[in-house]
């Protein structure tokens, strides 16, 4: 039982800090979001944001510069890759008004591109450790070496967490977010009433990818730790924009959603070991499908029920120009 | 920001809407946008690897029509993203945004696979592929018609909908893999049953049969009852339903036929093509079609182009990764730089910025 127990609480905290890299996507989506915009390039936006920090880190390797400036400048570096993609995004939709969906497509298979394009660069088993995997001791454990169970719980899962419970508060309890609420409702009116439905637009999504970004820097330095950690984040990607939906637009409810993924992410791995029972290999292929499957039904069920706090901003999907009638 | 409006004066640009540009117009300026996109790849690629622009060019080109055997490689790429394009377009048409094509055309392929596992050495080889064509549109259109049946119903967004199902048709193809590979493998060899005879050139019945589905479709969108009124339902609703179309109706027919057409793509992919399936059969063309049918205004005759162009960017830059040593996601980038460059395009085609002085002009809004 003491066994079970704990590979219980390591599946737990393992899929817990996996949870985190759907966190950081689906914050920066849940603000792009609220502004009024489908960003279908938060996957190719976490990838840049991975190869953003890898390569800052890449060009910090050899200098003296202390463990904990190192970790700073590579999330910096992460978070400016990813708000740069949110400019050209914003360019293309709010300033030149084109299609949100195929701009974002188009984002994801530049950033997917880019990102495989540098990393494999410097990707290679040898040069990893080079060039950026000899951080990783700083990302795990930027307060000393420790114990076995927090092995992926570095400093970033804790960032995660108090930027979503920041985006939260601020969605909700300030007169910013219930400006870019507005804007993401319905910016003719918050146009009226005077607030600047551009300014709105362009920083949400701006700092929401790079809050995105953020988590393929953290699923590559902290959770994988491997060198072709980068050719995953595309997947992960598109289960934060699903887990945006699942957690009905909340950054607060999204803690526990990202960690519930989590879990059903690596089900299929460790459930039949955690429960002492061999299932067929192909039957684990199943359960991955579990976390989209969920999804799904969520999205039916709170499109079924109609509650009008669980739907989607109004204006999500449409370009607002302020001469149409 | 251009746009941005400081209520002290008047902004110095402001943004009208155009009425319909000539067509030589419209066209000038898209093609200026893909000369400015390519020459800024060529620019960057004399950055990266340190070609001059010219030999980029001209390495773009060798790599889609140097040898007859690329360019049939090349007319066999666009031929089979062309045939996904058709299909995302009548839902498109609608404003129905289904990016679930990479999921039905991979539940379409399973489906012929499954056909030629179960029944191949079975029935004969002409019934074999009938049943293989049977399986792979009905379960392509069930496929598309469920998130169909779900935002005609009860409005549940359809573009994170499909996006799901992509992701659960993965999901089954990887579970079905196992389960066909005796060793656990999940490399499905190429079987050797099903195959659709070879005219000419092994790709040529494929390049037809792609050809034939431009013109129906074209035909059937243009020039049917039905296709009106997919026409009708996109541009607004409310006319659709004060004019008497039954919305839900037109809505879950069109995914039918999309989903019913992807599940042809997979078809022709297993039956012309691979004869066998993995998870990556469709390997992103379910989104890169998006944009080619987006770019072709929905029309399918102009995807032909919009296809081959593509294509031609794809393999061109698959040339340059390999003439020049350097990784093979190039091309990908090079498809998003133009992309950006296209999409940004459409909005001098749409609007036209105005300055200051001309707005006491009598300037139109």
């Amino acid at each position: 039982m003491e066994q079970f127990f704990a590979s219980f609480l390591d599946y737990f905290l393992t899929a817990f800090a996996l949870g985190m890299t759907f966190l950081y996507g689906c914050t920066g989506e849940i603000l792009t979001e609220k502004a009024g915009h489908l960003n279908l390039g938060i996957p190719g936006i976490m990838c840049i944001g991975g190869a953003c920090g890898c390569l800052a880190l890449k060009l910090m390797s050899g200098a003296a510069v202390p463990p904990v400036l190192l970790v700073i400048i590579a999330i910096l570096a992460s978070f400016a890759g990813g708000a740069i993609m949110g400019v050209i995004y914003c360019f293309l939709t709010v300033t030149l008004k084109a299609n949100q969906n195929v701009t974002g497509l188009a984002m994801t298979t530049f950033g997917v591109g880019t990102t495989k394009f540098i990393m494999s660069d410097m990707s290679s088993a040898k040069e990893a450790t080079q060039s950026y995997l000899y951080a990783l001791k700083y990302f795990r454990y930027p307060f000393g070496e420790s114990g076995s169970a927090l092995v992926y719980n570095g400093f970033m899962v804790v960032l995660a967490i108090v930027i979503a419970l920041a985006a939260a508060y601020v969605l909700n309890r300030t007169r910013v977010g219930l400006h870019l609420r507005s804007v993401g409702e319905n910016p003719a009116t918050a146009d009226a009433v005077g607030i600047n439905v551009t300014g709105y637009k362009y920083v949400a999504t701006c700092v929401g990818s790079g809050i995105a970004a953020l988590g393929g820097l953290f699923y590559i330095m902290c959770w994988s730790g491997s060198c072709d950690a980068y050719k995953s984040i595309e997947k992960l990607g598109w289960l934060s924009v699903a887990l945006v939906i699942f957690t009905l637009w909340r950054p607060n409810i999204s803690i526990i959603g990202s960690a519930l993924f989590g879990l059903l992410y690596l089900a299929g791995n460790r459930i039949p070991t955690l429960l002492g029972i061999q299932f067929d290999m192909s039957v684990t292929k199943l359960l991955e499908i579990l976390p989209y499957a969920v999804t799904t039904i969520v999205l039916i069920v709170t499109s079924v029920s109609k509650k009008r706090e669980n739907q989607p901003p109004a204006g999500l999907g449409i370009p607002y120009f302020r001469e149409e009638r | 920001m251009k746009t941005a409006n400081k209520p002290v004066s008047e902004p110095l640009v402001h943004v009208v809407k155009r009425d319909a540009l000539p067509l030589w117009k419209s066209l000038l300026i898209r093609v200026l946008a893909v000369v400015a996109a390519l020459l800024f790849c060529s620019l960057l690629s004399v950055l990266m690897i340190h070609a001059n622009p010219f030999e980029f060019i001209d390495t773009m080109f060798d790599g889609s029509f140097g040898s007859s055997r690329r360019l049939w490689k090349f007319a066999k790429d666009a031929a089979v993203l062309l045939c996904i394009s058709l299909a995302v377009t009548p839902a498109f048409r609608m404003r129905f945004w289904n990016i679930g094509a990479e999921g039905q055309t991979l539940i379409g392929a399973l489906s012929a696979v499954a056909v030629m596992i179960y029944l191949g050495n079975k029935v004969p080889n002409g019934v074999l592929l009938i049943l293989m064509f049977i399986a792979s549109v009905t379960v392509g259109a069930i496929w598309g018609c469920i998130p169909a049946i779900f935002k005609a119903k009860w409005q549940t967004n359809e573009t994170l909908f499909t996006l799901m199902m992509n992701y659960v048709a993965t999901g089954l193809v990887a579970y079905f893999l196992l389960l066909w590979t005796p060793s656990g493998s999940s490399v499905l060899g190429e079987l050797s049953v099903g195959h659709l005879p070879a005219i000419g050139h092994d790709y040529l019945l494929l390049i037809i049969a792609v050809l034939v589905l431009t013109v129906l479709l074209y035909i059937y969108l243009q020039y049917t009852k039905q296709g009106y009124e997919i026409s009708v339902v996109g541009e607004s609703e409310n006319t659709a339903r004060y004019i008497g179309i039954n919305v839900n109706k037109v809505i879950i027919r069109t995914m039918l036929l999309s989903g019913a057409l992807c599940g042809v793509a997979g078809f022709l992919i297993v039956g012309a093509l691979d004869h066998s399936i993995a998870t990556t059969t469709v390997g992103g063309m379910g989104f890169t079609a998006i944009m080619v049918s987006w770019m072709a205004k929905f029309n399918p005759l102009i995807m032909i182009g919009t296809s081959a162009f593509i294509t031609f960017l794809d393999q061109g830059a698959a040339q340059i990764t390999t003439n020049f040593d350097i990784d093979s996601a190039f091309p990908s980038m090079v498809v998003g730089i133009v992309l950006f460059f296209v999409i940004g395009c459409e909005f001098f085609i749409g609007y036209k910025p105005k300055f200051r002085q001309n707005i006491h002009k009598g300037g139109k809004a």
